[in-house]
């Protein structure tokens, strides 16, 4: 680690803690319906929205009724962009003719789902599948949108929390809309501006044909970039306008947009402590929750950037220079960018898996195992490291409803949270919530390491030389790969052949895929081909369970939260803005994590280090 | 039980309409009012045509131009198909392609055997479309630069130092140079010199 590196990491970290309250306090008056001065410009069009809709913005909805509108909502955005996507040849600004032969069936509900669950997890290739249309509405519409769902569920969780003996925890409608306006509008309108500056492209033209000083010519992918990076990052959605995502030179061009954009994951998630502390009338409460989240996303970054600065003793031994110097990064450079090293490239995969966002400034597949480790961990967590746009609060308040059940046992009292009695109810939810995160990423990790099925009667078989020709490697029942030069023939089902690497880095790119879908993260270990059947249709089930499975107990949570009463603070209460509290908080994070995967991390990143360091290869 | 799918379907209409349409319109204008150049791609013309872009890396394969790093793009810097080699760090393709870029660089550039090379010339970035190399990099190139275009040593590397750019706000990123800008500024020092 060089003192520069250090300091990059440090600096970030000073910035989210300053902007941490007046983002929240700003995000409490947008929730609590209070004036903001955005009033003038966008309460007309709020009006608007609401008369549109046919939403009577006073009405106060009982949880059920909240998240069966969250539902709808979410269903129809998922068809609409089914439909979209598949007829994307149909539609207009589409200069490079993308059309369904690109996005296949199992592609488009994969993708679909993907965007709508604020996972964004990228199956295709953007540059060679999808039309400009298809990025800037089919798609990005659900930036938007799933960042203000997860908006909307964490604020009805705080109301849950903050409301004595209430019915209601809030109007769906009214919350999306006020977040859509009023906290993601204006952020993105200038920030996407601020990357045009920088370098971003915004524009509607063909591909660009050049011809390079030496002669070949290159032809340089273009598309309204900016002002889809700018919710991308914001609502921490991830889904890059270019394969390469945050590393491509057109999307983080300089180390300022780089430095930016990190803020930007951040931003809502770290405000949103504050707004909790701020709406259950203490903001202590908030800071605690901060405090806890901070010491964890320290630990990783400089966990992570530890292991990538001390590189890969196998890629060493060739003489190539492993420590930074003045004028070079040194550290394990596979797969990063020149211009972010290996610091900024470290902070960023801490970043972005402590959040749901999934967005990538270098190749965490290329990641040295136990800096590769450190994102996957951050998922498994099930993203509470301020996590994404509401998704990170309410995350982290369940752990907060587990500490201090757990403190409860510990002294033999009924819990108690932030005036609220904590009972049965209430943790079962909890520990729903923790199991399906849980079953969801390791029933399909083990499913797809052990998925091998005689091939039917009428089975098509796929080979190597079929993928050349644009096939995909098989997955459903009807098509089976053969292994090349097997003889006699062997079969293998959906997985064969799918992962880039062999050895244990092969199944920690299946374990990752599945942790990012179930979390709704969307990064990767790129290497893993996903645009198969098998693949498509299981990852775009494993993100629709990890968002719509996690959203619906939170909200009966909230529900039966908010018809409590009030319990004033005894000499008995567990006072949870204090130290203690923020470090049982942090230990049951870790430990629920740990004992959860610890077993499937030991057949990948773990084993795949202990190979690393004796010299082993694959 | 239907009651909420009206909103639902205009919700969704109404969002797609201002964050789909009215958003990304808006953006374009004013940052084609604004900043075309970047807007645009940052796009570099020399005598007349596109050369490429300032922030799109390219491939220089020959003595005269600085290399840039190795490229997993396509068959190397496709700018349509960006992206990492995805490799990981046990496996065996990995270290014998950067043990053959390195043994590569070390001839091209007259380097004795063993001799420690840059982590960056011999990785493929994550974009394979890296605009820059590290200074480090552009140091060793210089000598076989200046040899084949008959040039002194010190104009090469008072070149490299002229582009070399600094951590921004003194702390941000890394010292890096831009293989594109710095090969034009090569082609430029050859035709003076031929004037």
């Amino acid at each position: 680690m060089t003192i520069n590196g250090v300091l990059q990491i440090l600096i970030f970290f000073l910035v989210i803690l300053l902007v941490t309250k007046p983002m929240g306090a700003y995000m409490t008056r947008v929730f609590s319906g209070g004036r903001t001065w955005l009033d003038p410009i966008f309460r007309r069009v709020e009006r608007l929205f609401y008369r549109l809709c046919g939403v009577d913005p006073d009405q106060d909805m009982r949880w059920t009724t909240y998240a069966y509108s969250l539902l709808m909502f979410s269903a129809v955005g998922l068809l609409l962009s089914y439909a979209l996507l598949r007829l994307q040849g149909y539609l207009p600004l589409n200069p490079q003719h993308f059309g369904a032969k690109q996005m296949t069936p199992d592609l488009a509900f994969n993708t679909a789902a993907s965007f709508t669950s604020n996972t964004n997890w990228q199956s295709y290739s953007p540059e060679t599948t999808v039309s400009y249309f298809s990025n800037m509405v089919s798609l990005a519409i659900h930036n938007w949108m799933s960042a203000a769902v997860g908006l909307a569920v964490a604020i009805a969780l705080v109301r849950g929390l903050a409301r004595r003996s209430a019915q209601g925890i809030g109007n769906f409608w009214v919350d999306i809309t006020r977040a859509t306006l009023y906290v993601l509008l204006p952020i993105c309108l200038v920030y996407a501006l601020f990357l045009v500056w920088q370098g971003v492209p915004q524009n509607f033209s063909h591909y660009i044909q050049a011809t390079t000083m030496e002669g070949p010519k290159q032809t340089i992918a273009q598309g309204p970039v900016a002002s889809q990076e700018a919710i991308k990052m914001l609502g921490t959605n991830g889904g890059g306008f270019f394969n390469a995502n945050s590393a491509h030179p057109y999307e983080n061009p300089t180390p300022l947009s780089n430095f930016i954009e990190m803020l930007s994951i951040f931003l809502i998630p770290a405000g949103l402590t504050y707004t909790f502390g701020k709406m259950v009338g203490n903001t202590r409460q908030g800071w605690a929750l901060f405090a806890a989240m901070s010491v964890l996303f320290l630990a990783g970054a400089f966990t992570c950037y530890h292991f990538e600065q001390a590189g890969n003793p196998n890629v060493a031994r060739l003489g190539i220079e492993t420590h930074s110097t003045s004028n070079q990064p040194g550290g394990n450079m596979e797969g990063k960018e020149v211009r972010f090293g290996i610091a900024d490239s470290a902070l960023f995969a801490t970043i972005t898996t402590d959040a749901s966002c999934g967005a990538v400034n270098s190749m965490h597949d290329s990641f040295t195992p136990f800096g590769g480790l450190v994102p996957l961990f951050n998922m498994m967590t099930g993203e509470v490291i301020f996590g994404g746009v509401g998704a990170g609060l309410y995350g982290m308040l369940i752990f907060a409803i587990l500490a201090v059940f757990i403190a409860g046992l510990m002294v033999g009292r009924t819990p108690e949270y932030v005036g609220k009695k904590i009972e049965q109810y209430e943790v079962k939810m909890a520990t729903l919530i923790v199991l399906i995160l849980a079953a969801d990423i390791l029933c399909f990790t083990a499913l797809s390491t052990n998925f091998k099925l005689p091939p039917g009667k009428n089975s098509e078989t796929i080979t190597s030389a079929d993928l050349g020709a644009g096939k995909k490697l098989a997955a459903t029942p009807a098509t089976w790969n053969r292994v090349d030069g097997s003889n006699p023939p062997v079969y293998e089902g959906a997985t064969w052949n799918n992962t880039h690497n062999p050895g244990a880095h092969g199944f920690s790119e299946i374990l990752y895929a599945y942790t990012s879908a179930a979390g709704n993260n969307g990064s990767a270990f790129a290497g893993l081909t996903t645009d198969t059947p098998y693949y498509n249709l299981t990852m775009g089930l494993a993100m629709l369970i990890g968002r719509f499975l996690m959203i619906v107990p939170v909200l009966a949570i909230a529900g039966s939260l908010a018809a409590k009463k009030y319990v004033p603070v005894s000499a008995g209460t567990f006072p949870t803005d204090s130290g203690t509290f923020v470090a049982l908080l942090i230990g049951v994070v870790i430990i629920v994590s740990a004992l959860t995967f610890f077993p499937a991390l030991a057949l990948g990143p773990i084993v795949e280090h202990l190979q690393m360091l004796q010299g082993a290869m694959f | 039980m239907f009651r909420q799918l009206r909103p639902a379907i205009t919700m969704v209409i109404a969002i797609t309409v201002l964050t789909g349409f009215i958003y990304p319109f808006v953006i374009t204008g004013i940052a084609q009012t604004l900043f075309p150049k970047q807007a645009n791609g940052s796009l570099i013309r020399w005598n007349g045509h596109i050369v490429g872009s300032k922030l799109i890396g390219q491939n220089f394969t020959g003595p005269m131009w600085f290399h840039p790093r190795p490229s997993a793009a396509g068959n190397g810097y496709n700018a349509t198909q960006s992206g990492g080699s995805n490799l990981g760090p046990t496996n065996r393709a990995l270290i014998d392609r950067i043990k053959q870029s390195t043994e590569q660089y070390r001839k091209e550039n007259g380097l004795p055997p063993g001799a420690p090379i840059p982590a960056d010339a011999v990785t493929e970035s994550a974009s394979g479309l890296d605009p820059d190399i590290s200074p480090a990099n552009a140091d060793l190139q210089a000598t076989r630069i200046a040899k084949a275009r008959g040039l002194p040593s010190a104009t090469v590397n008072r070149l490299i130092a002229q582009h070399t750019q600094q951590r921004t706000l003194g702390f941000l990123g890394e010292p890096r140079v831009n293989v594109l800008e710095l090969n034009l500024e090569l082609a430029r020092v050859a035709i003076n010199k031929r004037r």
